[in-house]
């Protein structure tokens, strides 16, 4: 089949492997992002105001709850996977052979360092004296 | 390849795709290290969110809202030509729809985001 429009999305390959799994992990990451992102940004860039909230704010009001710590460390897990994979097909279009490597080690290393930090800090944050 | 020029619409899709996705990359950086500061060092957290709150950070937060935003509506164009690909016809059109709902939703976001700047 010829390609006859231009598209953002690159096509989807055609046999099965990592390539083709990958290629679905994208989209459906994609979709869940496109609600857990726009939520996140929604309640606490709008409904929200920065200027509000301090630390205190984080322990006291948005994770005084066990729904919105899950909440964003399933958005944190989310957004690593699709983070990663995604700038892996930049890197794949501007670097090759053993650079590519290097600097994609860099980037799962930098998607792992993410996820620690970011688990550790809504896994331990102290809960609000009840 | 992002300043080889290939074709219109479809080529700025693609672009701005890219670079608001290289974008949101460097913003989740961020806001990984000062989410967790706010168990580390809640005094740091706070002089963080003191920036994030100041009009340049306002500026900042609007244009990461933008990036999101747009990244958000055309990966669904993406989504929807890649698994209806009677709609790659219209991939212009999806993309002008685009614009639209990102200039209804976008604009009342960035004057709740803004005002504070003009002591709103």
């Amino acid at each position: 089949m010829t390609q006859r429009y231009s598209r953002s999305g690159s096509v989807r390959p055609t046999r099965q492997g990592s390539e083709r799994t990958i290629w679905y992990l994208m989209r459906l990451t994609g979709l869940a992002l496109f609600v857990l992102s726009l939520s996140h940004f929604l309640i606490l860039h709008v409904l929200y105001d920065p200027k509000d909230q301090t630390a205190a704010f984080i322990a006291n009001v948005r994770w005084s709850s066990l729904f919105w710590r899950a909440n964003d460390w399933l958005f944190l897990t989310v957004v690593i996977v699709h983070a990663v994979l995604g700038i892996r097909i930049v890197v794949g279009d501007y670097f090759k052979g053993r650079t590519r490597t290097a600097v994609m080690t860099f980037f799962y290393l930098l998607g792992l360092s993410l996820f620690a930090f970011g688990t550790i800090v809504v896994a331990t944050l102290p809960q609000p004296p009840a | 390849m992002l300043i080889r020029y290939r074709g219109r619409e479809g080529m700025l899709a693609w672009a701005f795709h890219r670079i608001s996705g290289v974008a949101i990359w460097v913003f989740v950086i961020f806001h990984v290290i000062d989410i967790f500061l706010s168990g580390a060092n809640p005094g740091a957290y706070d002089t963080v969110l003191q920036i994030y709150a100041s009009p340049l950070g306002r500026i900042g937060e609007t244009l990461l809202g933008a990036a999101l935003l747009y990244h958000a509506l055309n990966g669904l164009r993406i989504i929807v030509m890649d698994f209806w690909p009677v709609f790659t016809r219209y991939h212009r059109q999806l993309w002008y729809l685009n614009w639209a709902l990102f200039t209804i939703v976008g604009l009342p976001v960035a004057f709740v985001i803004l005002k504070p700047i003009f002591g709103g």
